[in-house]
């Protein structure tokens, strides 16, 4: 059975008069997971929230006894400093809170139950010894102020981790603490600028492709600076005469991801690093892309200065619905005395220490960019994952991400595919590429999110759509090194498929998804009138 | 697969694409990959490194607790479906994740008594810096005045951020353990864009929340400007159950670190940020939001909102470059809060007070060892003591009991010599009090008469 795959997101008996997949239909239950979103009643059930369930006096907490003598209230806390109140949290026992959200679990998809091409997000696998490597007590119960001493193991990971990231990189000097690929991007950009004042410059600019992520631009207005946008030239990468119009010597930094937000790695990128340098600019690495390069190709190499790593993305650390994440970042020999503290540093006698003043009165370091120092757990996991792959393993598997999205991308280039959705520059791709609907729009009445919304009634997660914005209708794919050719062709026929059935009635699609816990919801309603929290009382 | 492709080798894919000059023509220097029982020996090998709190009687704090979390937050945050998703994207399929926020979002905005929550920022002293930003963005005013009473972290995270935007940031002394009213006052004009403060103070002390808004906005309006600064307020989340909640004591943004609520220590995070606010700032919050609407056949849903503010809409013109959620550990915040109860959480606010000063009366009542003040404190205390803090400390670690943290080492505030901070958490019994107060006494005895010269 299943020409379209993994069947996990249909046939809730209550829906059947809705237009399902028919090999989905068929195959539910043959494909044997069960548990699929949306695919039984309960997932269909009306909304409830733990606030709206329970019982006054129900409780599942049983609180330590008081063992120390009782004191007068007032002499503890005096009456015009306590709440007069309680907060009105929920009462319900252990096992409706259990039943709860177990239940709302099941109205999630996730990426241990299927294809999640997510373009710029790089879903791939997490390993579940990560997960209880993590959870060993010297780690999950080690506290951040714990004497140096008494943490060398946990010291001597980051350790390890910063010096695999400065290899993998191929820059030197490594800080863990950024908690996300944006924070990593503030403190790139706050590093760019401390280097320059220390320089006795003020520069006033940074330059972002129009293909740049929107952290991009949104972080450069937080560092106080203001944000150029260079074009991109027709084959997808930075447009070299509008960057050279635009470098001058008032720009302190270009941020670039490479290969782009298009999947293309930029030809001309010892052009472009010669360029900004040039100008005595600093060259940044927005690190989102990595996966497509590690082992192959280091941004250090290519000449950049900062690069931020998601360890998210590449390193495996679970994405978690949104977060944590983590973003170090690593630098050169000229950027490295502005890195955040605290720093860790290995004395003589291989013992390690976090030092939040490591230069002494005379720091140029830019400060702290957080409490205590980064997402410890989230370190534990990526080296995890490095210490598995080792060398080897971490450029098979960037080769093994590209080989899947070319794979998939020829896939989708074949007719009647093809006309529909073109890929939007070159030939080939690195680890994503971006494919426009607008041909799909024009011949077939059906836009890049109807096609999203109908995929979700095959079982797929959709690719990233709208971006990167110089695409019209784009549709951004991201297949990862995790999924098998078995996967990535279903996926290409349930595109197949949709586009099919768009010629017969466009209307499938784009009243589509059908199977799904809910269907399309009303966005705008939702920000006309913001209903944020439960009303209770 | 690569006659699919057109491509004679893998190699081809990549000499077609990256340019010759900048490939890496050797293999990474990493040492060779490992089998899963391998990987798994050397991490537990690292782990055995480290003194835990499973390991000693611990009384660190400053920031982040060892609270007790419950055995259900596990096995939900280890679900694949909570764990293994992105960023809710695409609404009809991440129902579960949109409604946890929804619900956390309730939980935190009755917590500190505030109208509108976001799905949480990265942790506590971030986001009192993202706290600033949304000042600065509110009032294009040019100072922030922060009480020294907020944690040095918080502090200097906020300086790092405010020289980018180019904010002059005014610290304002305590007095009596508590942030001094009258310079508090005199610090703020019309210039002042916000007015920041910590409750409980990092000293342990609880602050007169209501008599510090209400100071910030007469002394902001006082000079003439038509506004009052932001009154910005980093909360514990735990002491919430029995202190005023920031909404009632006039505060208009409360922010603070969520470990406590259920979240594992991690040796400094992976946690969340609260981020709090009234109804005025909600379209210059950062982050994610979830808002609650209906599907097409008129069935409760809830989406991504406000999404107008975000980076990926608005890029440079976003309220913030932030685009994280915390999302699995604000789903173990909410569980850990349902877990608690509406009456729990103030069960367990009483029974922190009352072993927090029952610690510090019996610690206090050792020779050499005095009440850095007399404030009413909550969860924390802090002590001096007339004896070297760091060999005071190293003669309770070898007993097995890790009395604090050493204030001047953490804030390095000349002023903080001779400084022990204590945390109580329910994991703390009378016992492991007791026996705290027993090992003090002995290490500062023993100390004071090695610093006699003979």
């Amino acid at each position: 059975m299943s020409a379209i795959g993994e069947n996990r997101l249909h046939t809730d008996p209550g829906i059947d008069s809705h237009p399902l997949p028919a090999s989905a239909g068929a195959g539910a239950g043959a494909g044997g997971s069960g548990a699929a979103v949306g695919s039984t009643p309960l997932q269909r059930q009306a909304a409830t929230t733990i606030f709206q369930k329970g019982a006054p006096g129900r409780r599942a907490f049983q609180c330590p006894e008081l063992d120390v003598p009782e004191v007068d209230p007032e002499q503890l806390l005096p009456a015009h400093l306590r709440r007069q109140s309680p907060a009105l949290l929920p009462e319900v026992s252990e096992p409706e809170i259990v039943r709860h959200y177990v239940g709302l679990s099941k109205r999630n998809f996730d990426l241990d139950s299927g294809f999640y091409p997510l373009g710029s997000c790089t879903m791939k696998h997490n390993p579940r010894l990560h997960e209880r490597a993590a959870a060993l007590p010297g780690h999950s119960r080690l506290h951040p102020l714990q004497d140096a001493e008494r943490s060398q193991g946990a010291l001597e990971l980051m350790w390890n981790l910063q010096s695999a990231l400065a290899e993998i990189s191929g820059l030197p000097h490594v800080s863990l603490q950024p908690s996300a690929g944006s924070h990593g991007e503030l403190a790139g950009v706050l590093l760019t600028r401390a280097y320059h004042e220390d320089r006795g410059q003020t520069r006033h600019k940074v330059l972002t492709p129009d293909t740049a992520h929107g952290t991009n631009p949104a972080t450069v207005t937080m560092a106080g600076l203001e944000v150029v946008k260079v074009a991109t030239g027709p084959h997808g990468g930075v447009d070299i005469d509008d960057l050279r119009a635009k470098a001058d010597e008032d720009v302190a930094c270009l941020m670039l991801t490479n290969p782009n937000t298009l999947g293309l790695f930029d030809p001309s990128i010892a052009e472009i690093a010669e360029i900004v340098h040039g100008v005595g600019a600093t060259l940044y690495y927005d690190g989102a892309n990595l996966n497509a390069v590690m082992g192959l190709s280091r941004p250090g190499d290519m000449g950049f200065d900062i690069v931020h790593f998601n360890l998210h993305k590449s390193f495996t650390q679970p994405h978690g619905g949104g977060g944590p994440g983590s973003g170090p970042i690593a630098v050169s020999d000229r950027i490295a005395p502005f890195l955040p503290v605290p720093v860790l540093t290995r004395s003589h006698d291989g013992s390690f220490a976090l030092e939040e003043d490591p230069e002494g009165p005379g720091s140029k370091s830019i400060g702290r960019l957080r409490g205590f120092q980064g997402n410890y757990g989230c370190f534990v996991r990526s080296y995890a994952y490095i210490c598995s792959l080792g060398a080897d393993g971490l450029r098979d598997a960037s080769e093994t991400a590209v080989l899947n999205a070319n794979y998939l991308l020829a896939r989708l280039r074949e007719q009647p595919i093809a006309e529909h959705l073109p890929l939007a520059y070159g030939e080939l791709c690195m680890h994503e590429f971006v494919l426009s609907g607008g041909p799909m729009k024009r011949a077939l009445g059906i836009k890049t999110l109807d096609l999203a919304k109908r995929l979700l009634d095959f079982g797929f997660h959709p690719p990233t759509v709208y971006f990167p914005l110089l695409v019209e209708e784009a549709l951004m794919v991201e297949p990862t090194e995790t999924e098998t050719k078995e996967t990535l062709d279903s996926f290409a026929q349930a595109i197949a498929a949709i586009l099919a059935e768009a010629a017969e009635d466009p209307s499938l699609a784009a009243e589509a998804p059908y199977s799904t816990p809910v269907r399309r919801l009303d966005e705008v309603g939702a920000a006309k009138n913001p209903v944020i929290r439960e009303t209770l009382g | 697969m690569l006659a699919a492709i057109g491509v004679g080798s893998l190699q081809e894919i990549f000499d077609r694409q990256i340019p010759e000059g900048v490939r890496l023509r050797r293999e990474l220097d990493l040492p060779a990959g490992r089998g899963e029982q391998d990987v798994y020996e050397h991490l537990r090998e690292l782990a055995e490194r480290n003194v835990s709190c499973e390991q000693e009687i611990s009384f660190l704090g400053a920031g982040m607790y060892d609270h007790y979390v419950p055995a259900i937050i596990d096995m939900l945050t280890e679900r694949s479906e909570f764990l293994t998703p992105y960023t809710p994207y695409q609404p009809e399929i991440s129902q579960g994740g949109l409604q946890v926020m929804f619900e956390y979002q309730t939980a935190i905005s009755e917590l500190t008594g505030l109208p509108v929550s976001n799905a949480s920022t990265y942790e506590g002293p971030s986001a009192v810096a993202a706290a600033g930003y949304l000042a600065k963005l509110h009032n294009q005013r040019t100072k922030f005045v922060l009480s020294a009473g907020l944690h040095p972290h918080s502090i200097q995270t906020l300086r790092t951020y405010a020289h980018g935007y180019g904010m002059q940031v005014v610290e304002v002394p305590l007095r009596d353990g508590v942030t001094d009213p009258d310079a508090w006052a005199a610090a703020i004009d019309a210039d002042t864009s916000a007015a920041i403060f910590a409750q409980p103070n990092f000293y342990g002390a609880v602050e007169d929340a209501a008599a510090l808004s209400a100071a910030a906005k007469a002394a902001g309006t006082a000079s003439g400007a038509a506004h009052a600064p932001v009154v910005i307020c980093q909360v514990d989340p735990i002491a919430l159950g029995v202190l005023a909640p920031p909404g009632s004591c006039g505060v208009d943004v409360a922010v603070g670190e969520g470990q406590s609520l259920g979240n594992r220590l991690d040796f400094g995070g992976p946690s969340f940020g609260m981020f709090a606010a009234r109804e005025e700032y909600l379209r210059r919050m950062p982050g994610r939001i979830a808002g609650q609407t209906n599907d097409v056949d008129g069935r409760r849903g809830f989406v991504l909102t406000l999404q107008t503010r975000e980076q990926h809409i608005r890029r440079e013109k976003a309220t913030s470059n932030i685009c994280t959620a915390q999302a699995l550990n604000a789903l173990a915040g909410v569980v850990y809060l349902t877990w608690l109860g509406r009456r729990g959480l103030v069960e367990l606010g009483e029974l922190l007070l009352a072993r927090t000063h029952y610690a510090r009366e019996c610690l206090a009542s050792i020779d050499g060892v005095h009440k850095l003040h007399e404030q009413p404190v909550v969860r924390e205390f802090a002590v001096r003591i007339d004896a070297d803090v760091h060999a005071v400390r190293r003669r309770c670690l070898e007993q097995g009991v890790n009395p604090g943290v050493d204030l001047h080492a953490l804030s390095g505030r000349p002023e903080d010599r001779g400084g022990l901070l204590v945390a109580i958490t329910e994991r703390r019994s009378r016992a492991d009090i007791d026996r705290l107060a027993e090992l003090l006494s002995a290490a500062v005895a023993a100390e004071r008469r090695v610093a006699v010269p003979a």
